[in-house]
């Protein structure tokens, strides 16, 4: 196998060993990247020159054995909406091609500290809003597996370089399904983390009670790992939670012997595709092997979902995305008769059409006279849909769901429709409104060959929870370890 | 048709915090441009709030101070709205929840008590600085204020009259500069007032429409832009038309309020909870904490200057307009012992040396050490009042000590009789005309044979014994 093909603990055993080196790994990720991301298109932003000193610093620390890191001499790729300093960082977004920032997110600093080698940053739907990576103004990142369907989005760009190999693990962000969905449509884990949990500092905002920053990878033991770089409290924001971060590794191997897993009778509705049901279903028939009890829940306000998260991320993306005025940073039009001429001008020229879309819903819910019926209406069915999780959760230890209703679909196919695509996500908005921790690992694949995700939801900040399970069905169900054909 | 205005008031006043409301950077004034800046408070993409609690801890203090009630539980609104000096597009504010509500201050008009309602405080970030060049198309942003907290105190619409309106600035002017958390100064901005006015018939229970006044840098200006806008309202309805509801703005040099912008216009500021600022708890224990930190205000001052000193209510309001004065005063009195005598020398010389020089009382060169060593040297007859003067001046311009200005220059007062007596017989020897006059029965002339012992000693003869040896020599 090539470097580029192992995961993070593979490889620090052998460069613990010195079987290799970080300048080895990171040239074989390089390698795979000029072979392949032409079909993919995984990447905005390649960072070779500062990888590769990245690379030399932690084959330094390695052969004096000083300041290793859990992640020294690793390959990593971050999604284009986390910024990092004096490194373009565009969101997707036409209006924010040029913007290089000041400072580094604090998910990167940690990133960096821990020794990380940064490849480059990588693909998404603009401003993180849509669910297959089209809406990005650079191009479509397309899913490896079949490169005419999409990989999911909005961290399309995070998950197809993990399942391309071309990074060896990846950092994304997730407000309604952004991690976990693609996760799921490339076949690699992803989890999004209790709300708190990782530090948003740096995180170019969509939608802020939502949005949650993430790992991707090629196996649990290595999202354990992401995880203990990245999770902590972080004084640089005030929703950051203090509670003690646990080591995540310590919860990989265990088995699930006497928990009880919830099945949501809602999330098993009509319409979902009959090659994901099975698989799903045959991943329950695994966890009563593992030792697990299932029973089924009720999610009575699963129904309201969608409309509450359509509500709440462009209510709240109206206001984060008015900065963008085309007055200090980022695009300016040159059309602009007047300053307001200057402000519609830019703006318009400066997002997509989904964006666009998203603003005018997120203004009108909030606007004077309609506020009590959109935005307060929504906020307190979000409650309720918290409310929901808290009385499951009194009944099991983790909930079991399908990451998605469909595998990955053709391109083109719901840039249209609006609503379809926001159907994409029907099985994740509930975590982010909940705030509650959920994992997409892969539980099979389609006939054609596409991946399948399972998803696991779990209380708040019990991410130990998911790893603990994630890793036990990992191991009891061995699912093929297949690689896309590039 | 009698008119009745009816005045409320929003003060905006900057907080004196070391650091900005939501990040570490420097909240001073007159740095050079855009110093005093981060990404944060530059709104650039990804970076977010943090709050300073001080700026809690400032505003808990007007609050007790103004006799609000203390909203224990706080939160930060966003108020959306796009301009070049606003970076994120949306101002961090309170609105549904607000620090305080429902508070007072007693205002004195006129020899009259008023008590003034205060609707509610609250907390907020300023915006930056446009900077316009006439010989430029285009402006300059100087985000430096950008961050910098202000706390925002509505007024109900309580006054009657720019005399109340006044008189209710002056008054949380005072409160809040006594206070140490805001200083006060209305030409940097740092303490700015909008005003909403409207006119009723007198009698009439019913509000009339009121239009905002705005661009008010002192409050000269704001008395005379709410007697303007009432003039300007009255007209509009004695002459049949409609007061319409709109922004004026206020210009100093015609002396008139021009529209800014109307009601259709008006904004919608799309107010929603900022989702990266949790909830701000404040506990009742905080509020002890504070309001043990609180200094004594401005008006129980004054009570207790009347009551303890024995000085007129005059006096002891002079002195007490600001923390550093009354200070002044109480100390000069304590090495004085002398209250009325202290008052009357800083009411008249200090105070009007400062004005002359343009000083504050802090940095006033005589201290109330001095000032009460020239009090107690006029007592002991030391010197006379018109040669403490005199010292008063040289110690002011020199700074040095009342005694040794009094002995550098040799102006101990001369109270031994026998010298007296000779300068005395000198001054009748030497007019005898006046004296002749005096003696048929022009008794004025007495005024003239002071004036004349007084110039012969220079001015350093004690006046009292003057009289006494200068009548008996006139009786001879």
């Amino acid at each position: 196998m090539e470097l580029n093909q192992l995961t993070i603990h593979e490889l620090k055993e052998k460069l613990k060993e010195g079987k290799t080196t970080s300048v080895e790994i990171t040239e074989s990720v390089f390698k795979r990247i000029e072979d392949v991301e032409d079909k993919v298109h995984s990447f905005i932003t390649l960072m070779k020159d500062s990888a590769f000193d990245e690379a030399e610093k932690a084959d330094k620390a390695i052969r004096e054995e000083n300041n290793i890191g859990l992640l020294t001499g690793i390959p990593v790729a971050v999604k284009d909406l986390l910024c990092t300093k004096g490194v373009k960082t565009t969101c997707g977004s036409h209006i924010l091609e040029n913007f290089v920032p000041p400072y580094d997110a604090t998910v990167v600093k940690k990133l960096k500290e821990a020794g990380a080698v940064i490849v480059g940053k990588t693909n998404m739907d603009e401003f993180a809003m849509g669910s297959s990576t089209e809406t990005s103004y650079f191009g479509i990142t397309k899913n490896p597996w079949d490169l005419g369907k999409i990989p999911g989005g909005s961290s399309g760009g995070s998950a197809a370089a993990v399942v391309a190999d071309e990074c060896i693990a990846s950092i994304g962000s997730d407000t309604g399904g952004s991690i976990r969905q693609p996760a799921a449509l490339c076949g690699v884990v992803g989890l999004k983390p209790t709300y708190g949990r990782v530090s948003r500092f740096g995180l170019v905002a969509f939608a802020s009670s939502l949005d949650q920053i993430g790992p991707f990878s090629k196996d649990v033991e290595d999202c354990a790992t992401m995880m203990n770089v990245i999770a902590g409290y972080d004084p640089n924001e005030s929703t950051s939670v203090s509670a003690d971060v646990p080591d995540y590794t310590r919860y990989i191997s265990k088995d699930i012997e006497g928990w009880t897993v919830g099945i949501p009778r809602e999330y098993f509705i009509e319409g979902i595709d009959s090659e994901v049901l099975d698989a799903v279903e045959g991943a329950i028939e695994e966890v009563k092997r593992m030792g697990g009890k299932t029973v089924e829940i009720s999610l009575p306000h699963t129904e309201y979902c969608v409309a509450t998260y359509y509500v709440i991320a462009p209510s709240e993306a109206s206001s984060n995305l008015a900065r963008y005025d085309g007055v200090r940073y980022g695009f300016r039009s040159q059309d602009g008769r007047d300053l307001l001429d200057m402000y519609k001008t830019s703006r318009s020229a400066g997002f997509g059409a989904e964006v666009k879309r998203r603003i005018m819903i997120g203004t009108h819910a909030l606007s004077s006279g309609y506020y009590d019926a959109y935005y307060k209406k929504a906020s307190q069915v979000r409650a309720l849909i918290r409310n929901d999780f808290d009385e499951a959760f009194k009944r099991c230890d983790v909930i079991l769901t399908p990451a998605t209703p469909t595998p990955a679909f053709n391109i083109g196919e719901k840039m249209d429709d609006p609503l379809q695509m926001y159907l994409c996500d029907i099985f994740t908005l509930s975590a982010n409104l909940a705030g509650i921790p959920g994992i997409s690992i892969p539980c099979g694949y389609t006939n054609s060959g596409l991946p399948i995700g399972l998803q696991l939801l779990a209380k708040h900040f019990e991410e130990g929870k998911l790893i603990q399970m994630a890793s036990a069905y990992e191991k009891s169900s061995k699912i093929e370890k297949r690689r896309p054909d590039l | 048709m009698e008119y009745e205005p009816v005045i409320g008031l929003e003060v905006h006043a900057q907080l004196l915090t070391k650091t900005k409301i939501f990040c570490g950077c420097s909240a001073k004034f007159g740095s050079a441009p855009n110093n005093n800046t981060c990404p944060i408070c530059l709104g650039m993409p990804g970076v977010l709030p943090v709050m300073n609690k001080k700026v809690v801890e400032y505003t808990i203090k007007m609050a007790v101070a103004t006799h609000c009630r203390i909203n224990k539980n706080n939160n930060f609104a966003r108020k959306n709205y796009f301009y070049p000096d606003l970076p994120k597009g949306y101002q961090i504010s309170q609105y549904a929840y607000p620090l305080a509500e429902g508070g007072y201050v007693d205002v004195e008009i006129n020899g009259a008590k008023k008590r003034i309602g205060i609707t509610r405080i609250h907390m907020e970030e300023d915006a930056g600085k446009l900077i316009h060049d006439e010989n430029n198309p285009s402006s300059y942003v100087d985000l430096n204020r950008a961050g910098v907290p202000l706390i925002e105190i509505v007024s109900e619409p309580d006054m009657r009259s720019p005399e109340e309106g006044i008189g209710y600035l002056r008054r949380l002017h005072e409160i809040l500069v006594y206070l140490e958390i805001c200083d006060g100064n209305m030409e940097e901005g740092s303490f700015r007032c909008d005003a909403n006015i409207s006119l009723r018939p007198k009698g009439e229970d019913e509000f009339g429409i009121r239009t905002e006044l705005k661009n008010m840098n002192s409050f000269r200006n704001v008395q005379r832009a709410l007697q303007y806008e009432i003039k300007r309202q009255q007209y509009v309805l004695e002459s049949g038309g409609k007061v319409i509801q709109e922004t004026r703005l206020w210009d100093d040099s015609q002396g008139v309020t021009h529209s800014m912008r109307g009601k259709e216009e008006a904004h919608d500021y799309r107010y929603f909870p900022d989702p990266d600022l949790v909830p701000l708890m404040i506990s009742e224990e905080w509020i002890k904490e504070v309001e043990k930190t609180l200094p004594e205000l401005p008006l129980r001052k004054r009570e207790r200057f009347v009551r303890e000193y024995g000085i007129p209510p005059y006096d002891a309001g002079v002195l007490t307009a600001s923390r550093d004065l009354a200070d002044f005063y109480e100390k000069t009195v304590k090495y004085s012992g002398k209250p009325k005598i202290a008052s009357n020398w800083i009411m008249g010389d200090v105070l009007g040396y400062l004005k002359e020089d343009k000083k504050e009382i802090k940095d006033s060169p005589v201290t109330p050490e001095a000032l009460g060593d020239v009090i107690n040297l006029i007592e002991d007859g030391t010197i006379s009042g018109k040669i403490a003067k005199e010292v008063f001046e040289e110690v002011w311009k020199t700074g040095k000590d009342p005694k040794k200005v009094i002995e550098e220059k040799g102006l101990v007062q001369i109270t031994d009789a026998g010298a007296l007596e000779t300068a005395i017989e000198e001054v009748l020897k030497s007019s005898p005309a006046q004296l002749e006059q005096y003696k048929q029965g022009k008794e004025k002339l007495f005024g003239y044979f002071v004036g004349q012992v007084m110039k012969a000693t220079k001015g350093k003869a004690n006046p009292k014994l003057v009289n006494e040896i200068l009548r008996k020599k006139l009786s001879e």
